[in-house]
């Protein structure tokens, strides 16, 4: 079946997938929880604002929080019931840090908004899908939780040929696409469809990695009923991190995306099948991404499953779903065991980015590592997938030389820790280079905000060198205008006083030409000292002096 | 219910630095028994002494950096130093040589520079290189191969050898020891013979030597399961043997009664142990993929210039420290191409 030709990224790993343990048993439906919490952070971006408040009543798929950022959209209700409390509570984050929360008290009624999808889609224009892909608030189900509805407006000056749907779930244990796809395939084609026709790109390549057979035959079903011939289907090798975005579009096309770069910069968009079926829901049925399947797995409960769970449900009420704690549940991680982070407590609510439940067993997972020195082996370096010199950048790293450890492309490492994997040293090199990162980052805003310091004494320096400048013209303006300012008339007037007095006493008195004289001698040397002034300044000092001088001329051409 | 977080990534990792020396150790086997089977026992007790030595260095130096010590001895990496300096010396070498370069080797040449993973040299390497600066009559005197030599010496024999200078009485030890194959052509060439002449006496048949191309074969078949298993990289043995081989057929083509056949550079003396066992420490060696073929190469190379121009018979232990001297270089031109970089 893959017609097409795949391509290889470098590195990688072969790891023991344990998809086994959550894929076998059939996707359960969660019940309704009796709270639902909702951060009103969603990425790491700014809050949300709540437009419900504390004892208002909600439906389910009704707004409750969101904000003009088009990088926040909005967040919905996934049951009905009555808002309890606007509070801080601890956010399932890897930082353990608390946030605003909305917190409702779900009724068990499950009352609905009415949802009313668009009959054609291919009547709606692109951005009319994107505002409501916007609207139903779509985000990456992958893990990222990036907005949708920005990945698919790559702008006019990227044409989008293809775009790839990611069914490779490469990180052990997490098997929620695998479910999604085996039990709704055709609402990921169907979503396929139309996110081709947001982007107006003419190929999807949907791929899966061999080692789900069951997701796979599902969306052949659906293909030999339904068509969607723009969308092919690719088998991938299962090699971790084959889900990468940037190593997958590898695969698949052989093209890489430039650094710094975006996927649409090769004509590529990328996205989760979770998220194409998402958009299938908001637009065709008009339903807002208010639920999503999570994989609860691991020793540590005692019935490993994929769950249909709400938004916001608690993942206490996730894992009694499962059948509850076994005895030796040790750890708790949101995410897979390569890339995902662990959590101190179960009170805390499911996210859209949430793709997996892992309570691990006992010595299932580790924790903190005993390591050695580097021995600078170079295996690190064999399975970067990207390239990288991994012990390289630890030896910056470690040595605070962040400037080196850019050198070595430190920003390009997309943390999948494969390199601490095969580490003989057991190095927590990950750990080392989000460390160095944060430092980097530091180290940039410091030199920024030194730049701006020194920007703002500058420009205070010569603002107040410019009021002196002022204060000198202006006092030499009134001294000016005292002697030539009100010049005409009483030029004019000492002239006729004069003249008069000459015509009156043959002998000229003298005693005012010489009191002039003098007047005119205090004002020249501070005319000097102005020019001087001027002639020194430099840059907008110029400008302004130049005014100056236009200003003061027309007074020299009066006394003339 | 509370529980422990910790950073990802959260799987037990497979590799371990003390499971990658004993492999290293493991792949030493063959070449080692070869030696044992041409050179007697000797070099059983020259690893004895050297193992001794080595552990005891360690310990001291990490009690007085005051670093614990347990976990450093077991990672074998001292251990491992100590075998690939005692298979590199003549098999009655005397015990305090032995000692002497092998604490030399951990005290100077690893624990100095910060232990293991901060020694710029490989300290195997040092050790070697300061003996055989500092006792060379000692360094040169090896015992010929099994069947040339008139009696074979036991465990025992070797023992007391070592350790108080006694042969059993129908022997002396100048009539026991002879030049290796590579010290011979070096110091006949000198006479102005030629090779054709110098290679029909006894320690020359096969392709490296007798005696020593089994020895090259042992450390070239462990060298080929170390590369199986993924312990060393393929880069720098592919470098050095290709180099050397590629160099020392340029010369034979030019002149062979001057210069050796190019099998025979590769299976004699130190070839096999170099390519394989010396030149590849990590800690010491170039990193990236293609810096490591770079630096293969050019030890390949310099171990010819040595052997054939230099005034040493073999060349490895001087060509892999010159090269550890260019390894940060190296390194540093021949980073790989980062994705999404401009290629």
């Amino acid at each position: 079946m893959n017609l097409l030709k795949l391509w290889n990224f470098h590195g990688g790993l072969h790891l023991d997938g344990h998809k086994r343990e959550s894929s076998v048993a059939p996707l359960a439906i969660a019940r309704i929880p009796e709270r639902l919490i909702f951060p009103l952070q969603q990425r790491n971006g700014e809050d949300s604002q709540p437009i419900v408040a504390p004892g208002d009543r909600v439906l389910k798929g009704q707004v409750i929080a969101r904000d003009d950022n088009p990088f926040t959209p909005p967040i919905h209700a996934s049951s009905s019931g009555i808002v309890r409390t606007i509070e801080d509570l601890p956010l399932p984050h890897p930082s353990g840090l608390s946030g605003l929360c909305i917190v409702i008290d779900t009724d068990g009624d499950d009352v609905a908004m009415e949802f009313t999808g668009v009959a054609d889609y291919r009547q709606c224009s692109p951005d009319e899908l994107r505002r409501g892909i916007y609207e139903a608030g779509i985000v990456g189900l992958g893990g990222a939780a990036f907005p949708t509805s920005i990945k698919v407006a790559p702008g006019d000056h990227r044409k989008v040929d293809t775009l790839i749907l990611n069914g490779a779930e490469c990180e052990p244990y997490i098997t929620c696409d695998d479910s999604l796809l085996s039990h709704y395939p055709a609402d990921v084609l169907n979503g396929a469809k139309i996110l081709l026709h947001i982007l107006q790109a003419e190929r999807c390549l949907l791929a899966v990695e061999d080692d789900m057979p069951e997701a796979l035959a599902a969306l052949e079903r659906a293909k030999e009923r339904e068509g969607f011939e723009t969308i092919q289907l690719v088998r991938v090798p299962a090699i971790y991190p084959t889900g990468g975005e940037k190593q997958l579009i590898s695969i698949l096309t052989g093209r890489e995306v430039p650094m710094r770069g975006i996927p649409a910069d090769i004509g590529v968009v990328c996205q989760n099948v979770g998220t194409a079926a998402a958009v299938y829901n908001a637009v065709i049925r008009g339903i807002p991404l208010i639920s999503r399947i999570v994989t609860v797995t691991g020793r540590g409960v005692k019935q490993p499953q994929n769950v249909l769970a709400r938004i916001g449900t608690p993942l206490a009420d996730l894992i009694h779903q499962c059948g509850g704690y076994t005895n030796e549940a040790e750890r708790l991680v949101l995410g897979g065991p390569m890339m995902g982070f662990g959590v101190p407590t179960d009170d805390l609510p499911l996210t859209k980015s949430a793709n997996c439940l892992l309570v691990a067993g006992r010595n299932e997972l580790i924790g903190e590592k005993q390591s050695l020195p580097c021995i600078r082996c170079g295996a690190c370096a064999e399975a970067c997938p990207v390239s990288l010199l991994p012990q390289q950048l630890y030896w910056y790293s470690r040595s605070e030389q962040i400037e080196r450890a850019l050198d070595y492309n430190l920003f390009d490492c997309i943390e999948c820790g494969c390199c601490d994997y095969v580490c003989p040293s057991h190095i927590p090199l990950v750990q080392h280079f989000r460390a160095a990162k944060g430092k980097a980052v530091a180290k940039r805003r410091e030199r920024e905000k030194a730049d701006h310091a020194r920007l703002r004494f500058e420009l205070r320096q010569s603002r107040k060198e410019q009021e002196k400048r002022e204060r000198a013209e202006s006092a030499r303006r009134k001294k000016e205008t005292l002697v030539t300012g009100k010049a005409p008339e009483i030029l004019e007037a000492i002239e006729r006083a004069k003249l008069r007095r000459a015509e009156k006493t043959a002998p000229p008195s003298g005693n005012s030409e010489p009191i002039d004289d003098d007047k005119e001698k205090a004002i020249s040397p501070a005319t000097d000292a102005e020019s001087r002034d001027i002639s020194v300044d430099a840059g907008h000092a110029e400008k302004q002096s130049g005014d100056q001088i236009s200003k003061a001329q027309p007074i020299p051409s009066e006394i003339d | 219910m509370r529980f422990p977080t910790a950073q990802a990534p959260y799987l037990a990792p497979v590799s371990s630095v003390n499971r990658i020396m004993l492999e290293v150790l493991a792949a030493l086997i063959p070449g080692l028994a070869a030696l044992v089977w041409q050179f007697g026992a000797g070099v059983l007790v020259q690893c004895i002494i050297a193992l001794i030595a080595a552990e005891l260095g360690e310990a001291a130096m990490l009690s007085l950096r005051r670093r614990p010590i347990t976990p450093a001895l077991k990672d074998y990496s001292a251990a491992l130093t100590a075998v690939l300096l005692a298979v590199s010396l003549p098999p009655l070498a005397p015990w305090w040589l032995t000692a002497f370069g092998t604490l030399f080797a951990i005290v100077i040449g690893k624990h100095l520079y910060g232990g293991l993973g901060y020694n710029p040299f490989n300290p195997a390497m040092v050790g070697y290189a300061v003996l055989l600066i500092s006792f060379p009559q000692h360094m040169t005197a090896w015992l010929p191969p099994k069947e040339l030599s008139a009696s074979a010496l036991n465990f025992a024999d070797a023992w007391n050898a070592i350790f108080s200078r006694t042969l059993p009485s129908n022997l002396t030890f100048d009539a026991l020891t002879v030049a290796t194959p590579l010290d011979t052509i070096k110091t006949q060439l000198g006479l102005n013979r030629l090779l054709d002449e110098i290679q029909t006496g006894g320690l020359f048949s096969g392709i490296g030597g007798r005696g020593w191309q089994w020895v090259n074969f042992g450390f070239l078949l462990g060298g080929l399961w170390m590369l199986k298993r993924g312990v060393i990289a393929w880069q720098i043995p592919v470098g050095f043997l290709a180099a050397l081989f590629a160099v020392a057929m340029l010369f034979f083509l030019i002149d062979p009664a001057l210069y050796p056949t190019p099998l025979f550079q590769c299976f004699s003396g130190a070839a096999m142990l170099g390519a394989f066992f010396i030149a590849t420490d990590p800690v010491s060696a170039s990193t990236t993929p293609r810096g490591r073929l770079i630096y293969g190469a050019l030890i390949g190379l310099l171990v010819f210039v040595i052997r054939s121009w230099g005034g040493y018979p073999d060349g490895v232990a001087f060509a892999v420290l010159l090269l550890n001297l260019a390894a940060p270089t190296i390194d540093h031109y021949t980073r790989p191409r980062v994705y999404g970089h401009a290629k």
